[in-house]
């Protein structure tokens, strides 16, 4: 979580339960990065990363939300996306991020390609309680 | 938001004008895959260019038209994909392996025009 010096000015939160949820929150991940001053093609890289964030929501968790925040850690700018669901959980965390690792039969890619389209990455899963992931991006 | 699909030659064009979501990804794939049946085509062309977001599920259902098309004797390009779009592809590992790429549509379908001469050629 960087340093922990983070100052909230900004968040919008957006309710995950179906796919068209999926489409709202990349479009106000993407509104928000593009205000705290990130290029077109690194918002596009966020938009992603929500993309793929809320799509295991709605796969695995069926509902959740994903929240997207300006960060601030002294002169740095950034964003912040939590996505947070109190779905089955993943028991192999490790694996997961690994890549290659899907019980859906999709990529197996999402978790291990969100830890590469952003700057930061934490994930923290109880099986039977949830699971929240939450990634940073820094304006270069 | 329906995605229109227009005919030139034999060639099916798709033109996204906005983002999509999965189901509307899904009946696209789906339309493309009937008409090229219907109206016997031999090409099929996506337009991406307006797509805001190439993750693994739009990856995904895009590389199931290309096979699904070619199973019903069909090419399959995509255009218009963005740098940045193409950047966090490869940061996701998405490839869409065993699906044409191009620039732009002239490019899309000088490939195609390419490609149903040495079908025919072949016959």
């Amino acid at each position: 979580m960087g340093n922990g010096a983070g100052t909230l000015t900004e968040e919008t939160v957006v309710l995950i339960k179906a796919d068209n949820d999926i489409v709202v929150a990349r479009q106000q991940g993407r509104a928000l990065a593009s205000q705290v001053g990130f290029s077109p093609g690194e918002a596009t890289l966020i938009a992603t990363a929500i993309s793929e964030l809320s799509r295991n929501i709605v796969l695995y968790a069926t509902q959740g939300e994903i929240t997207v925040a300006a960060v601030a850690n002294g002169v740095r700018r950034g964003v912040v996306v939590v996505a947070r669901d109190k779905g089955p959980g993943i028991s192999d965390v490790r694996r997961a991020i690994a890549g290659g690792y899907s019980t859906s039969g999709g990529l197996g890619l999402g978790l291990a390609g969100v830890r590469r389209l952003m700057d930061e990455f934490e994930i923290v899963s109880d099986v039977g309680i949830g699971t929240t992931v939450t990634a940073k991006k820094w304006k270069q | 938001m329906p995605v229109p699909i227009l005919k030139q030659r034999d060639y099916l064009i798709a033109s996204i004008q906005a983002a999509l979501n999965d189901e509307d990804l899904k009946r696209l794939r789906e339309a493309l895959v009937a008409q090229v049946g219907e109206l016997r085509s031999r090409g099929v062309i996506v337009d991406v260019t307006a797509l805001d977001v190439m993750d693994s599920f739009a990856a995904r259902t895009l590389r199931d038209l290309a096979h699904m098309s070619r199973l019903r004797g069909a090419e399959t390009v995509i255009v218009g994909i963005q740098p940045e779009v193409a950047f966090a592809m490869v940061q996701l590992g998405l490839t869409l392996e065993g699906v044409a790429a191009a620039l732009d549509l002239e490019e899309a379908l000088t490939y195609l025009d390419r490609k149903t001469r040495e079908r025919a050629r072949a016959k």
